[in-house]
C-alpha cells in the first residue's frame, strides 16, 4: 500500500463555487436515484481542481454533506486513491513514470532532470513555488517510454535533454506541446511501418 | 502477417480521424439496427461461435460470460460495465481505442448492452487518461446527437445511456469487483466471489463487465460473422489482438496482429528488432507485468496466444510485451515490478499487503547483493504463501513475476547473494531474519 498523509496545515472552510456546484449536480444525475455516493470520486476531482490541485479535509466534509454520506467514507476514498493530492502541490504538477517498461528506457534520467530543475526532493515545491514533481507508477503509455505527465497532458518519448527543455518552458510560463518528442505519430512504429499502409499513403 | 483488410482497428494510428463521419466510412454504425433486429440469441450465438476470449487479461470466453446474465429481466435492472482501467505495466492498447476508435467501442456497448438487456452502461476509465476520456466523451455526445445511442438507439427500439466514470490511480480497480466498488463510491477493494457480478454486481444488480478491447471488436465480429473471426489464429485462441511492444526494441509500437503470431516476428518485423540484435535479448515479459518472464531460448519459437503461453508457465494476459535486453539488470527490473505491486496492493488481505512489501524489500537487497543465501529460497516461499491465498488475483499477479525470475534466473541471484544467514537452517526460524533487516556486518 502507499503511504498517504493529509497536510498538517488545513484551511478552516471549503465551499463549492457556482461552476463546481453545477458540475457536481450534473455528475450526481449520472447515477441512479439514491446512489449519489457513486459521485464521490468525481466530486473529489472537482474539489481538487477548485482548490489549486489538492483536497483539504474541509472539502471532504463538505462533499460528505452534499452527497449525504458520512465524512469518514469520503476520507476513506480520498486516502485510498493516489490521484487525490492531500497536500499542496505545484500549479504545474509533474509525474514521472518509473515503472519497469519506462525504467529500462531511462526514466531515471527524467527524474534527474526534475531534481536539477525543480527540487531536490519529490513533492517539494520549486523555488518560484509553481512546480512540484513526483515518481509515479505506470501511466499506461509504455510504448512511448520514457514519459511524464504534466497536469493532464502526456509528454512521451523523452530523454534527459528534452525533459530539461520542457521543464525550462514550464518554468518560464510557456506551455510545451504534449505528445511524442521524437516526432512520431501516436503509437505507430517510428520508421518502417508494416501495417495499414494504404491508409498511411492515402 | 495479417492482411490489412482483416485488421479490425483500421484507425489504430489515427490516420483518418476518430469522429463519427470518418468512423462510418470505416464501417461503424452502418447496419446496427439490422444486427439488433436479429435478436439477442443470435448475437450471443455469434459471439460464442467466434470463440472470442476476453482481452483484459484472464481470457474468459465472452459469449459464455454474457450467457450468465439472467434471461428474464427481473425487478432489478441490468448493467453493462466497460473496464478501461488499463494500468498493467507494459499495456497501452485501450488508450488507443478510447482516443482513436471510440465509435467501435460505443457501438459495441450498444450491441453488448442489448445482448445482456442493460439500459445503462458505465465506462470506467483510469483517471490519468483524462484527455483520452474527453475524446471518448466527445464521441459519446456525437452518438447521442445522431441518435445512435440514447432513447430508441439507432432506431432499434432499445434505450441505452452511456456514462464515463473516472478512476483515480488505483491499479486494483482493474479487478472487476473492485471496479464495481469504485463505481459505487467506495474504496476499490475486491469482493469475494461468489456471488458473481453477473447475478449480483453493481448496486446488487446483474452486471456484465468486459474489457474495452473485447467490446470494441464485437461490431466487426457480428458484421463479418463469428466464423471469420474464428478462422484467424488457432482453435480456442482466435481472432486478432492488439500487441503493445515496449522496452528495449528499436521501434516500440502498438500493432494489431493475428493471435498465435510468433513472438520473434512481432519483435523483429513490427518493433524493429531488439536493441543490440536478437542475441542481445535477455528475457521477455509476454503479457503485462504480472505474467512470468520468458527467457531468450524460449522466445525463439514462442507463439503468442493464451494456451501456448500457459504451456510455458506464463500467460498472454493483456499482450503487453516488455522486451528486456542484456544491458539491463534483470533482478532490478523485477525489483521495480515488485515495488509497483507493493504500492498498488489494496491492503485488504494480509498475505498480499504484507507479502508484497516483503518481496520488494528482499529483491531490493538482492539487487545490491545484500541478501543472505537462504533468502533466495525464502523469496520463493513467500510467493507461494501469497498466490492463492487472497480474495482477488492480485496475489498471483504480484508473485508470478517473481516466481518467473526464480525459475529462470535463480543462478544469477545466488551468484550475487552468497552471504551466510545469521540463523542457521537447523534452528528452523528463517522467517525472523528478514523482518529485522539485519546489517551486513551482523550477518
Amino acid at each position: 500500500m502507499s503511504l498517504r498523509r493529509p497536510s498538517k496545515e488545513q484551511p478552516e472552510n471549503f465551499q463549492f463555487n457556482q461552476t463546481s456546484l453545477e458540475e457536481a449536480k450534473s455528475i450526481v444525475a449520472k447515477y441512479p436515484k439514491g446512489k449519489q455516493q457513486s459521485a464521490v470520486m468525481a466530486l473529489l476531482y472537482i474539489a481538487q481542481k477548485q482548490n489549486n490541485n489538492w483536497i483539504p479535509l474541509a472539502a471532504m466534509k463538505s462533499i460528505g454533506k452534499f452527497l449525504d454520506m458520512p465524512y469518514i467514507k469520503v476520507y476513506e476514498v480520498a486516502t485510498f486513491y493516489t490521484m487525490y493530492n492531500l497536500a499542496p502541490v505545484g500549479k504545474h504538477f509533474i509525474q514521472v513514470c518509473t515503472t519497469t517498461p519506462c525504467m529500462i528506457r531511462g526514466a531515471y534520467k527524467l527524474v534527474e532532470a526534475c531534481k536539477e530543475k525543480i527540487s531536490e526532493n519529490e513533492n517539494q515545491l520549486s523555488k518560484d513555488q509553481s512546480c512540484s514533481w513526483m515518481e509515479v507508477e505506470c501511466l499506461g503509455a509504455c510504448v512511448n517510454a520514457p514519459m511524464m505527465q504534466i497536469n493532464d497532458d502526456y509528454y512521451e518519448d523523452l530523454d534527459k535533454e528534452k525533459t530539461l527543455k520542457i521543464l525550462d518552458m514550464i518554468l518560464n510560463g510557456e506551455t510545451p506541446k504534449p505528445g511524442s518528442y521524437r516526432g512520431r505519430v501516436n503509437n505507430e512504429p517510428e520508421n518502417n511501418r508494416k501495417t495499414l499502409m494504404d491508409l498511411k499513403n492515402a | 502477417m495479417l492482411k490489412d483488410d482483416d485488421r479490425i482497428f483500421q484507425n489504430l494510428y489515427n490516420d483518418k480521424g476518430s469522429d463519427v463521419e470518418s468512423s462510418k466510412i470505416r464501417g461503424d454504425w452502418t447496419n446496427t439496427k439490422d444486427l439488433i433486429d436479429k435478436g439477442r440469441d443470435w448475437i450471443i450465438t455469434e459471439v460464442k461461435a467466434s470463440e472470442l476470449r476476453g482481452r483484459g487479461g484472464a481470457g474468459f470466453p465472452t459469449g459464455l460470460k454474457w450467457s450468465f446474465a439472467p434471461k428474464q429481466l427481473g425487478p432489478r435492472p441490468h448493467y453493462l460495465v466497460i473496464n478501461g482501467d488499463e494500468s498493467e505495466p507494459g499495456t497501452c492498447k485501450d488508450r488507443d481505442i478510447l482516443r482513436f476508435e471510440p465509435h467501435k467501442l460505443i457501438e459495441g456497448c450498444l450491441l453488448a448492452a442489448f445482448a445482456v438487456q442493460a439500459h445503462v452502461c458505465y465506462i470506467y476509465i483510469r483517471g490519468e487518461y483524462f484527455i483520452d476520456g474527453k475524446k471518448l466523451q466527445a464521441a459519446i455526445d456525437e452518438a447521442y446527437e445522431k441518435n445512435l445511442i440514447g432513447k430508441n438507439a439507432s432506431g432499434s427500439g432499445w434505450d441505452l445511456d452511456i456514462y464515463i466514470h473516472y478512476g483515480a490511480g488505483a491499479y486494483i480497480c482493474g479487478e472487476e469487483t473492485a471496479l464495481l466498488e469504485s463505481i459505487e463510491g467506495k474504496k476499490g477493494q475486491p469482493r469475494l466471489k461468489p456471488p458473481f457480478p453477473a447475478l449480483i454486481g453493481l448496486y446488487g444488480c446483474p452486471t456484465i463487465i468486459n474489457n474495452v478491447e473485447t467490446i470494441a471488436v464485437i461490431p466487426t465480429i457480428l458484421r463479418r460473422g463469428g466464423k471469420w473471426f474464428a478462422s484467424l489464429g488457432k482453435a480456442k485462441n482466435t481472432g486478432t489482438k492488439i500487441f503493445c511492444i515496449s522496452g528495449n526494441v528499436n521501434n516500440p509500437c502498438n500493432v494489431e496482429e493475428e493471435m498465435s503470431i510468433s513472438l520473434k516476428e512481432l519483435i523483429e518485423v513490427h518493433a524493429g528488432g531488439v536493441i543490440g540484435g536478437w542475441n542481445n535479448l535477455q528475457a521477455v515479459i509476454p503479457g503485462g507485468s504480472s505474467m512470468p518472464l520468458i527467457p531468450q531460448k524460449t522466445c525463439e519459437t514462442l507463439t503468442m496466444d493464451f494456451d501456448s503461453l500457459v504451456a510455458e508457465k506464463s500467460g498472454l494476459g493483456t499482450a503487453g510485451i516488455v522486451v528486456i535486453n542484456k544491458d539491463q539488470d534483470i533482478i532490478k527490473c523485477m525489483a521495480r515490478i515488485a515495488k509497483f505491486y507493493k504500492h498498488e496492493s489494496c491492503g485488504q488481505c494480509t498475505p498480499c499487503r504484507e507479502g508484497s512489501g516483503w518481496m520488494w524489500r528482499m529483491l531490493e537487497r538482492m539487487v545490491k547483493g545484500d541478501a543472505s543465501r537462504d533468502e533466495v529460497d525464502m523469496l520463493g516461499d513467500v510467493t507461494t504463501q501469497i498466490a492463492g491465498h487472497t480474495i482477488c488475483a492480485f496475489g498471483e499477479g504480484s508473485s508470478w513475476p517473481i516466481q518467473g525470475l526464480l525459475r529462470h534466473f535463480k543462478k544469477e541471484i545466488e551468484k550475487r547473494n552468497n552471504l551466510n544467514p545469521t540463523f542457521d537452517k537447523a534452528k528452523n526460524i528463517p522467517y525472523l531474519v528478514d523482518q529485522h533487516l539485519l546489517n551486513k556486518k551482523d550477518a
